[in-house]
């Protein structure tokens, strides 16, 4: 494909369906996103970070999001800060190339059916450390919902996303969150396009119709086949004659 | 002279039709087929004629067949429906006529066995099959009767009216499980309360009249099965083996209300143990009663034949060690198979008779013999031949005749593939001494020196080799110049045309097929596999590492346990690899392939158990240590399709994982269907598309791309959608999730370069639609040099369109090229057996609805709803191809050229040029033409030149 990749990131093709693996997930005991409801119709839920020198998560509360429901769904978060302690933690784990990690508890985006099911686990992304750093705090993380409201994957990037092993100097650009928030509904895509094609059909037809030069006789339109055939049958028909001739002399 | 022209304008249409697709002299030069029936389940020779060569064949894929005993090819074929519709549950044959009763007794069909016409078909009444069989009266064979749960039908042979249908009595408490007819003008249905008593009614041919119903009150009540454990022996006495009591009984279906007892011991025999004991009789004759001769079979290489005189039974011959016994019709023969050879013995005598031996070779790489099918016939002193045709395990019909010649073999496994690899053949010796020079490192100017002369020599050598063969095939007439393809002369072609097929079959045989000819060169059967296994075949080293053998891991795994094992051998001689494969212990939940390879050109495949723990193979400690060196940027992804999760997973230098992302769709809404990642041998030539106004829109090239199909869990026709998620494999990130509403599956998903294309029912319109999706990063690449998937913040442009497809499909593969120059096209398996071709030009997203002249420029078709199928397209011509399950394309040293197999029932194999032949000469070209053109060229220089020169030196002098 395009060169060869960095880092030989190698990903599996094949998916064996048939098993159930019982999860061993990083739900460390603590049930939160219920009970934080706040205002009529919205609600919130914890976006929780985790960024550790020895990679294992441990997850801690980044900020509160504040989710919309209804038709138009929409989020925003509270601003928030990094404290001198996990300033100076994220750099360092950005320094041995460790991963900054983000989870949500997994919800219901429709504020009148939230109380039907309680869901299981978290959903979980990632971006390097470094990354983060490098971009000064400027993330941009978006919800993705399914068709009935549900949130079924979150993912997080960085802008700029990469890693240039520059040093970030001043304390203060690492101070603020700088997020950007979305949520992403599936699209509908698009079926065949018939009726606009018949429609075009339509029109162009009309065009022909309405154009004289279209409209030829018979005779115009298939004047060299008809002659064609007529010389064909004359010359046939002239070859004839002395067989014909020669016959009626015996 | 009118009829001319009209002749003329007949013969310029038919030309003009013909014109596209292969030529009339290309068919069967670049491509073959072969065909297959499947595991047999009934067989039967044709005996109604002497010198008939024919065998007839019901199996378990829904075929019925007629296989020529001499060659072992097809007369003739029919296939049926897949799955419990077109079973076959019975097979009758009498004189030139076959019934067979399929899909459950729900369908009764008359073939005439020497066409294979259909003589007439009836539709049964509901209700599930028992059991069928021929009656006759007096000699004559007029009627079929089938046994249904509740009722007993007899129908003509002639037409297949029903003559009669009669109700069961007491058929909610005793289940009938045989009918059997002794040419007496009876009909009796046997049925068996399990555990408590037999029920016997006999019904009259003529009006389906119950004659007499006996049960017999607490009798049996050792017996469940009348299938197996009893037998109607001689002049209709019904006969059971009770195991418990080491006894068998007997009763007069004509007679007596009571059954007598015979111990066993009282004909000093004895079951072995944990066997249950199996009775078989044989009614050569439909219209007389059964032999008084029969087998019971008390072990599982004990048989016996024994004999009904006089209420007396008889041991005639005792059996042991024998396999297999079976009886055939001619003058009432038997037959036994011990170890390896085959005996006819006299049924009156139990005497063998003699020259009647037949010995035959098993393959030491296929299965045990299961059942033997034995075709006797008169010779012309009237003593007794027989032929026999043998199934093995490995489903694999071999006919042999006597003393133990091979007559034919047929690959059945083969109808039932499941993956397949293409591995290039080895270099000839002298090009491996070629590769071999330039791949050693330099020591010393003088051994190079002598090296290459003696590689030169060698070259000779072989070159001279060569020419004396020319020379010699040359004075020996064409016909006898053979080019056999055996497992000696396999080498590489020029182009890399000819490939090894190494193709997998569900019932765990391997085999290795010549793509060129289609002859099978090895197969290797492999036992104890289970029957739901899931196999996964991966290339682990090519052939390109002479001296190194070529190299091919198989995972083996039971998909309810989740325990693998792997099988690791040579795909070119199909022989097991000394290199030991680790065992597996724990359950495997994921295999990936890396490009990482050991010392010994091997790659490394991981293997992540279901504590997440990964193991290498080959784990040696170079590839260990390289291992450590990469493990932070080797990522892989678990799919649990039960709870609708996927999740990722990075790699820890301690051979352990961690958790990085996670999906989770919830399974309330949608299940996954399939996960389709890109293929890694795929190259993409250009990363852009140039536009009409000359600009470049750049593609969106992420080889960790993941095609996510999903389907709704409601099934309602307005709510039922197909999701289409695209996920990067490495970050977790959804790049683009679409629903495609008031649709259902099954999905058919082609995911490659930067566009995905899925095939799926609409509900709504009720026809077939494709869908193609289309990545593009826009007019500047974010990063031009490399892609990484943990750089690329900016989410890709995405189109996407929708089409019309007149037809459902059965599977879908895109083509393959070396080096991605040529264009793609889509590889359709139709259920009609076509293969189509379908352009992938078609399939544009960016396809307008108004023509610009910007559109124009760039050669995009306008947007029209349906794609149509065009019978040019299709590259099978008239070689239908029956259930394609699958395609597999793999590109050919040539850019222009890519190899495709079709697998399902038939394997069919060709090339195909989605670009035309653009490096290839055409057959018919001008060599002479266009080498005179050049000679004369020069020649008009050479003259010209010296004619100036002339001119010029006069000029000089004047």
């Amino acid at each position: 494909m395009a060169g060869p990749l960095p880092c030989k990131i190698t990903v599996v093709s094949t998916v064996l369906f048939a098993l159930c693996t019982t999860f061993v997930g990083c739900n460390n005991g603590r049930r939160v996103g219920d009970g934080m409801d706040t205002e009529f119709g919205g609600f919130s839920v914890p976006l929780e970070h985790s960024f550790e020198v020895d990679d294992v998560a441990q997850f801690r509360v980044r900020g509160a999001l504040m989710l919309k429901a209804g038709r138009e769904p929409g989020v925003s978060l509270a601003p928030s800060h990094l404290s001198e302690e996990d300033r100076a933690k994220l750099k360092e784990v950005a320094a041995v190339d460790g991963l900054y990690r983000i989870r949500v508890p997994r919800v219901l985006l429709q504020a009148d059916r939230q109380t039907e099911r309680q869901l299981e686990g978290y959903l979980t992304a990632f971006v390097r450390a470094c990354a983060m750093v490098e971009s000064h705090l400027s993330d941009v993380i978006s919800l993705h919902t399914d068709v009935s409201g549900y949130l079924v994957g979150v993912s997080i990037v960085t802008l700029p996303g990469a890693c240039r092993g520059t040093e970030v100097e001043d304390e203060v650009d690492l101070e603020v969150f700088n997020t950007t928030l979305s949520i992403v509904a599936p699209v509908n895509a698009p079926g065949p396009e018939t009726a606009f094609f018949l429609e075009r059909m339509e029109q162009e037809s009309e065009k022909k119709g309405k154009n004289p030069q279209e409209q030829k006789s018979f005779f115009a339109k298939y004047w060299y086949l008809i002659l064609g055939g007529a010389i064909f049958l004359m010359v046939s028909n002239s070859a004839q004659p002395p067989a014909g001739g020669g016959r009626e002399q015996s | 002279a009118m009829a001319k022209l009209l002749l003329l304008c007949l013969k310029f249409i038919v030309l003009c039709s013909t014109v596209e697709s292969v030529f009339e002299d290309q068919v069967g030069k670049f491509d073959w087929r072969q065909q297959y029936v499947g595991k047999v389940r009934f067989a039967h020779f044709d005996t109604h004629v002497q010198s008939s060569k024919k065998v007839l064949l019901a199996t378990e894929k829904n075929v019925f067949a007629s296989l020529n005993t001499r060659t072992g090819e097809l007369f003739w074929r029919h296939v049926d429906m897949t799955g419990p519709e077109g079973n076959i549950d019975a097979l009758l044959l009498h004189g030139q006529d076959a019934v067979v009763v399929v899909g459950n007794g729900r369908q009764l069909r008359s073939w005439d066995i020497n066409v294979g016409g259909l003589n007439w078909e009836m539709v049964l009444d509901s209700g599930s099959f028992q059991a069928s069989c021929l009656v006759g009266q007096q000699d004559v064979v007029k009627h079929v009767a089938v046994l249904k749960k509740t009722a007993l039908s007899l129908h003509y042979l002639s037409n297949g009216h029903q003559k009669w249908i009669e109700n069961l009595p007491e058929s909610e408490a005793v289940d009938y499980q045989a009918v059997y007819s002794g040419g007496n003008g009876e009909v009796y249905a046997l049925g068996v309360v399990p555990h408590s008593h037999i029920a016997i009614v006999a019904y009259s041919l003529e009006d389906g009249e119950i004659i007499k119903q006996v049960i017999l009150i607490h009798s049996t009540p050792w017996l469940s099965d009348i299938q197996g454990s009893c037998a109607v022996i001689g002049r209709g006495m019904l006969t059971c083996v009770d195991s418990p009591a080491v006894s068998l009984y007997t009763l007069d279906l004509h007679g007596q209300s009571e059954m007598t007892q015979i111990p066993l011991q009282s004909l000093g025999l004895e079951v072995a143990l944990g066997f249950q004991p199996v009775l078989v009789s044989t009614q050569p004759n439909p219209a007389r009663p059964p032999l008084s001769e029969f087998f019971l079979q008390l072990g599982p290489e004990h048989h016996l034949l024994l004999q009904l005189n006089n209420d007396q039974i008889v041991t005639l011959r005792d059996f042991k060690p024998v396999r297999n016994c079976s009886t055939t019709s001619l003058s009432c023969k038997i037959f036994y198979i011990l170890a390896c050879s085959l005996n006819l013995f006299s049924a009156e005598t139990g005497r063998r008779l003699l020259d009647t031996t037949l010995i035959f070779n098993m393959d030491p790489f296929g299965g045990k013999p299961e059942t033997l099918y034995v075709q006797a016939f008169l010779k012309k002193d009237d003593s007794v031949g027989y032929r026999v045709m043998v199934q093995t395990e490995d489903h694999t019909l071999t006919f042999i005749q006597q003393p133990g010649r091979v007559m034919w073999t047929r690959e059945e496994a083969l109808s039932d593939v499941v993956t397949m690899e293409m591995v290039d053949l080895p270099l000839t010796g002298t090009q491996a001494e070629l590769e071999g020079e330039f791949g050693k490192k330099a020591d010393g100017l003088f051994s190079m020196l002598l090296k290459r002369l003696s590689s030169q020599l060698i070259l000779l050598q072989a070159w001279i080799a060569h020419l004396w063969k020319m020379f010699y095939d040359a004075r020996k007439p064409r016909s006898q110049v053979k080019n056999d393809v055996t497992i000696e002369n396999l080498s590489r072609d020029e182009f890399n045309l000819q490939k090894m097929m190494v193709m997998v079959t569900a019932s765990g045989k391997l085999f290795g097929i010549d793509s060129k000819t289609g002859s099978i060169l090895w197969k290797h059967y492999l036992e104890n596999i289970p029957s739901n296994a899931a196999f996964k075949l991966m290339v682990q080293r090519t052939t390109a590492h002479f001296p190194h053998p070529p190299q091919c891991t198989l995972l083996i795994k039971d998909k309810d346990t989740g325990l693998a094992s792997l099988h690791v051998f040579n795909p070119i001689f199909g022989k097991k690899s000394h290199v030991n494969p680790p065992a597996l212990p724990q359950p495997i939940l994921q295999s990936l392939m890396l490009p990482v390879m050991d010392q010994d050109y091997a790659k490394v495949l991981l293997l992540v158990d279901d504590q997440y723990k990964v193991s290498a193979f080959p784990s040696t400690k170079n590839v260990l240590q390289q291992l450590q060196e990469i493990a932070s940027s080797i990522f892989f992804y678990l799919v649990d399709s039960s709870q609708g999760r996927l999740s990722g997973y990075r790699l820890r230098t301690d051979l352990s994982t961690e958790l990085i992302w996670e999906i989770v769709l919830p399974t309330e809404v949608q299940k996954i269907l399939s996960v389709k990642g890109k293929r890694p041998n795929e190259h993409v030539h250009s990363q852009g598309r140039v536009m009409g106004d000359r600009s470049v829109l750049y593609k969106y090239l992420n080889p960790n791309l993941l095609a996510v199909v999903t389907e709704s869990t409601d099934l309602h026709q307005e709510r039922s959608f197909v999701g289409m998620l695209l996920i990067d494999g490495v970050t977790g990130r959804i790049i683009h999730e679409a629903v495609q509403r008031k649709t259902k599956g099954p999905v058919h998903v082609v995911h490659s370069e930067n566009w995905v294309v899925y095939e799926y029912w609409s509900t709504k319109s009720r026809r077939n639609e494709f869908s193609v999706i289309e990545l593009y990063e826009g007019m500047e690449l974010y990063n031009s040099t490399v892609f990484s998937s943990l750089d690329r913040p900016h989410a890709p442009q995405v189109l996407q369109q929708s089409y019309i497809f007149p037809s459902s499909i059965s599977t879908m593969e895109a083509t393959l090229t070396e080096k991605g120059i040529t264009s793609r096209h889509l590889l359709i398996g139709l259920p009609s057996g076509g293969i189509l071709s379908l352009p992938k030009m078609f399939l544009d997203p960016r396809r307008p609805e108004i023509v610009s002249e910007q559109s124009r420029e760039e050669n995009l078709i306008p947007y029209a709803p349906e794609l149509l199928i065009r019978t040019e397209w299709f590259i099978n011509y008239n070689q239908t191809v029956s259930r394609v399950r699958g395609i597999h394309t793999a590109p050919s040293g040539l850019e222009s050229t890519c190899l495709v197999v079709a697998y399902g029932l038939d394997i069919y194999q060709t090339r195909v040029y989605p670009s035309k032949q653009f490096d290839v000469l055409k057959d018919d070209y001008d060599y002479m033409l266009i080498s005179s053109v050049l000679f004369a060229l020069f020649f008009a220089t050479m003259i010209s030149k010296r004619l100036a020169e002339v001119k010029l030196l006069n000029r000089a002098w004047r």
